[in-house]
């Protein structure tokens, strides 16, 4: 029940938002999603620590087709659901300096996002973890199409198309799937019991890795990415790099890996798919390295540290799965923070251009401490939170590596390129915040109260994230184990 | 048979309403009639009588697509009233070709004989050719009348000489006798029989605007009057749909192994050209016929399955396609009767003038472009399964290019959404009725409603 009504909750309030005036739609929302999250807590406490779906409902949908409204939560579903729910009011609360030419739309599309996604996470039936899918696809694309800025046309609409590509394979390969099974069924466990052979994983993977690489997106499917990132209202922007592309990891690691093992062991498809992840790290790196813009710059940094993810991911180790799942948290929380940052830099100054800004420390000393240890979270400090995803990332990374050859060097030049993008963003940091003010910056105003109730929670979860992960890691841990289990056995059984 | 009997009362009722004086109630008479002859139609489930020697069946099937034909020609007339009391058309006249023709879309979707096949096509053709000249000062749409008159004539011409063929192989009209002389001839049938399928199948390229037979639809669609395209888009196109199904169904059996290459090769190339010429229109009526040609291809993918499955399938597809249809007619009515054009640039910045408006035209065309929660997203998803469902070969291959001529889709059904709500344009707004506002609203919601919960209709049979 709490899952069902995890889901329907934010879909209603997106509905019912349009009963209320257009000057109280923010208020509404933020009570809205509040409540969301006060049920993801409830969850949270009540949940055992096992490998098993809980909160379950699985209720006939479709019944000849075998479709079933099948929802619950394991350890993985439930951080993400509860990522999700611990950053959407956020998200809401950084748009109350904002006023949108239609508030209620605004933040009804926000809370129908916020179904979607939840819907996505706690899915447990192909056909309904499809429709989520996509229907997490339309409400962003209108609000960066409405709201977005420059060029929005092309951009969202290449932004959609891209996406939709993707998807459309997989639910290419959901329906193969879906005719395999016996008893012809779009449950996750059928899916997980079926016995394909190799050429049909090699099939399924490529069907289900398209739409899952250019969610998160891996090179060379990012083209999208950065103009979107640029081109959306900060929210967007917030809602796309915090939570939509974790869709993208968590469908590979919940429909894509234990599905077709097989294939993910194959050179010509799991490793090329780590290789590629890879080859987006450094080359999202070195592109960040050229960036004058920092949101830009950002985007491309988020895309590198994204790839770290997908790599370790698609290794399919139980070190780099878990460090994906913490990852996915805490690379949410730190880019909505510096999205925020970003976003905070533009109202003031109207410029992200670094080159036009600096010294903004001495003005806004407040702004700094808070941009600083986001910061330092986004570049894996230790006792932050990236800091244990991405060493757990690069274990998994390393294990897998010493089984390929040349593996060695992808690994170490993957380390490498992320401590590259590490260094300058400090000095993106220092040319910023750090130096004289000039006539841009002098007038900064340090943080306002609602900018600092979006600031201060982020901050405490980087800092708790880092300090104390073993309360993250064991709330996945078993749900992981039994995935790599059921990879290891049907690895062994053939 | 009660309704094809009381529509075509309806239809005379019509045609001399102005005569006896009883025109300010036709629109009342004519929507209550419908409704009652839909309640009488759904009565005769599972009765299956047969009328006049058996070339008639009144069967579940009929009853299906009687149905939706109905509920279909009920939206139609719900959706134009405002056109027709604004005395641009002459009511009477039109209500009763309207009625005449669905009379054929009825005689269509419930014949067992090859002559009532063609007796059907031409009820429902010949209305249609008046109709779409029907705006006689205008040009194009005597044009549009001409040229579908004669595409038209051409088509029956060659369905005429493939029902001889049929008959010359088998000595008989009726559907179950060639469907019993196909059966005792399994090594192979005589070559006329096979040419006179052929022949039938290019008659119903032509009428269902199959490539390489689609030629007359977009002038056609264009020429004529919009509340006449939407009912051509819509109904005529289920009507010949319905008869065609059941003309291979009934006759060929179940696999029909014999023309699943030509339907396959004519589905997959109407698919991909109607989908890549519907790109560069930047009239949006000319893109709906171009988007009418590309969902025909989908639907002639039931053709190749042949089951209890793929008649739901096409019926569902058929549902689903002209509900969003004539809802974007609808809209695309408003709007080129308030700002007298019909292309693309003048749904500009309709989501500020009229938000309803644009939101009903956005659920549409999600729904065309078969993305969820929309029902035109299941109704691809279903025919999808049910065709890999056969497990033939090629048939990943023809849901490939059906995927491919999907996202091609998007495209142009996008630059209406785009238009509607990231380009500047006049912001006068006009005035729509109430009745009319809900009318659309509720089809829209039909849309949402049948997409979330498909089980509705699917789990039925």
């Amino acid at each position: 029940m709490i899952t069902a009504s995890l889901i329907f909750l934010p879909l209603i309030a997106g509905l019912i938002i349009y009963a209320v005036k257009d000057e109280q739609a923010k208020y509404f929302a933020l009570f809205a999603s509040l409540t969301e999250f006060i049920i993801a807590l409830v969850a949270l406490s009540t949940f055992t620590i096992s490998s098993n779906a809980q909160f379950e409902l699985n209720v006939a949908w479709v019944e000849s087709m075998g479709i079933h409204f099948h929802v619950g939560m394991d350890g993985i579903s439930l951080l993400l659901a509860l990522l999700t729910a611990f950053l959407v009011p956020l998200i809401i609360l950084t748009a109350f300096r904002h006023n949108y030419s239609n508030n209620r739309l605004f933040y009804s599309l926000m809370l129908i996002m916020q179904s979607a996604l939840i819907g996505v996470f706690v899915s447990y039936d192909a056909f309904l973890f499809y429709i989520f899918w996509e229907l997490a696809l339309i409400p962003i694309y209108f609000i960066s199409l409405l709201w977005g800025g420059q060029e929005k046309l092309k951009v969202t609409f290449k932004f959609f198309v891209y996406t939709l590509v993707g998807s459309l394979f997989m639910l290419l390969g959901i329906i193969y799937l879906y005719l395999q099974t016996p008893n012809h069924s779009f449950e996750l466990a059928d899916f997980y019991a079926l016995q394909l052979g190799k050429e049909e994983q090699v099939f399924i993977f490529w069907a289900f890795f398209l739409a899952f690489a250019i969610k998160m997106p891996v090179f060379p499917f990012h083209t999208w990415q950065p103009d979107t990132y640029t081109s959306s209202p900060a929210q967007g922007t917030m809602l796309l790099s915090g939570i939509m592309l974790k869709m993208g990891v968590y469908g590979a690691i919940r429909w894509m890996i234990p599905i077709v093992p097989i294939a993910m062991d194959a050179p010509w498809c799991g490793t090329l798919a780590v290789v590629l992840a890879v080859v987006g790290i450094i080359y999202a790196s070195v592109i960040a390295l050229m960036q004058k813009d920092f949101k830009r710059m950002i985007a491309y940094v988020s895309m590198a540290h994204v790839g770290v993810i997908a790599a370790g991911v698609f290794t399919s180790n139980i070190d780099a799965l878990q460090g994906a799942v913490f990852q996915m948290l805490s690379h949410g929380v730190t880019v909505v923070g510096l999205f925020f940052v970003i976003d905070i830099l533009l109202d003031r100054t109207k410029s992200t251009q670094i080159s036009t800004l600096g010294g903004i420390r001495s003005v806004a000393p407040q702004f700094a401490l808070y941009f600083i240890i986001i910061l330092f979270g986004s570049i894996a400090l230790p006792l932050t939170s990236g800091f244990v995803g991405e060493f757990l990332l690069f274990v998994g990374l390393f294990k897998f590596s010493v089984s390929v050859t040349g593996g060695m060097w992808l690994a170490a030049i993957a380390a490498l390129s992320i401590i590259f993008g590490a260094a300058y963003m400090l000095s993106s940091y220092q040319k910023i915040m750090l130096g004289s003010i000039n006539s841009v910056t002098s007038s900064f105003k340090d943080l306002v109260l609602t900018e600092k109730a979006v600031l201060v929670p982020i901050v405490l979860v980087i800092i708790w994230m880092g300090v104390y992960p073993k309360f993250f890691l064991e709330i996945s841990e078993p749900a992981v184990k039994s995935i790599t289990d059921h990879i290891i056995n049907y690895t062994s059984l053939k | 048979m009660k309704a094809l009997v009381l529509t075509s009362v309806l239809g005379i009722f019509a045609m001399i309403s102005e005569i006896i004086g009883l025109k300010k109630i036709l629109w009342y008479v004519v929507v209550l009639g419908l409704a009652g002859i839909f309640c009488l139609t759904v009565g005769d489930w599972n009765l299956s009588d047969t009328h006049f020697y058996g070339m008639m069946s009144f069967d579940n099937y009929a009853v299906l697509f009687t149905g939706l034909l109905l509920l279909l020609a009920l939206l139609w007339f719900f959706i134009t009233r405002e056109t027709y009391e604004a005395g641009e058309f002459n009511q009477g006249d039109q209500y009763a070709l309207i009625l005449f023709s669905l009379v054929g879309g009825i005689v269509l979707s419930s014949y067992t004989n090859l002559a009532m096949l063609f007796l059907g096509i031409e009820i429902l053709s010949i209305p249609m050719y008046i109709l779409a000249g029907s705006n006689k000062k205008d040009l194009s749409s005597n044009e549009a009348s001409l040229k579908y008159f004669m595409m038209g004539a051409f088509a029956t011409g060659i369905l005429l000489f493939g029902i001889a063929l049929i008959y010359g192989a088998t000595g008989s009209f009726s559907l179950h006798h060639i469907a019993a002389y196909a059966a005792n001839h399994p090594d192979g049938l005589p070559t006329i029989f096979y040419t006179g399928m052929l022949l039938i199948l290019i008659g119903l390229g032509f009428k269902v605007s199959a490539v390489p037979f689609h030629f007359w639809a977009p002038d056609v669609y264009q020429g004529a009057p919009t509340v006449i395209t939407a009912f051509m888009a819509t109904l005529v196109k289920t009507s010949a749909f319905a008869g065609f199904y059941r003309l291979f169904h009934d006759s060929m059996g179940t696999g029909n192994p014999h023309f699943y290459s030509t339907i396959a090769t004519i589905s997959a190339v109407t698919i991909l050209i109607g989908n890549i010429l519907a790109i560069s229109q930047t009239n949006a009526k000319r893109m709906l016929a171009y988007s009418g040609v590309a969902q025909a291809g989908y639907m002639l993918l039931t053709f190749l399955i042949m089951n209890e499955q793929s008649t739901i399938a096409l019926l569902f597809y058929l549902g689903s396609y002209s509900i969003a249809t004539l809802c974007a007619f609808a809209v695309l009515n408003t709007v080129s009767r308030a700002r007298g054009s019909e292309d693309f640039d003048a749904f500009n910045s309709l989501g500020k003038s009229h938000p309803l408006l644009a939101l009903i035209m956005t659920i549409s065309m999600l729904s065309l472009a078969g993305i969820p929660p929309a029902v035109g997203f299941f109704s691809k998803f279903y025919l999808f399964a049910t065709l890999l469902n056969t497990g033939t070969e090629g048939s990943i291959w023809l849901v490939s290019i059906a995927i491919i001529g999907s996202l091609i889709s998007v495209y142009y059904y996008f630059k209406l959404i785009m238009a509607m709500y990231a380009k500047e344009g006049d912001i006068k707004t006009y005035q729509v009725t109430m009745v009319y506002k809900t009318v659309l609203v509720l089809m829209t919601a039909a849309i949402i409603l049948l997409g979330i919960t498909p089980g509705m209709i699917i789990d039925k049979f």
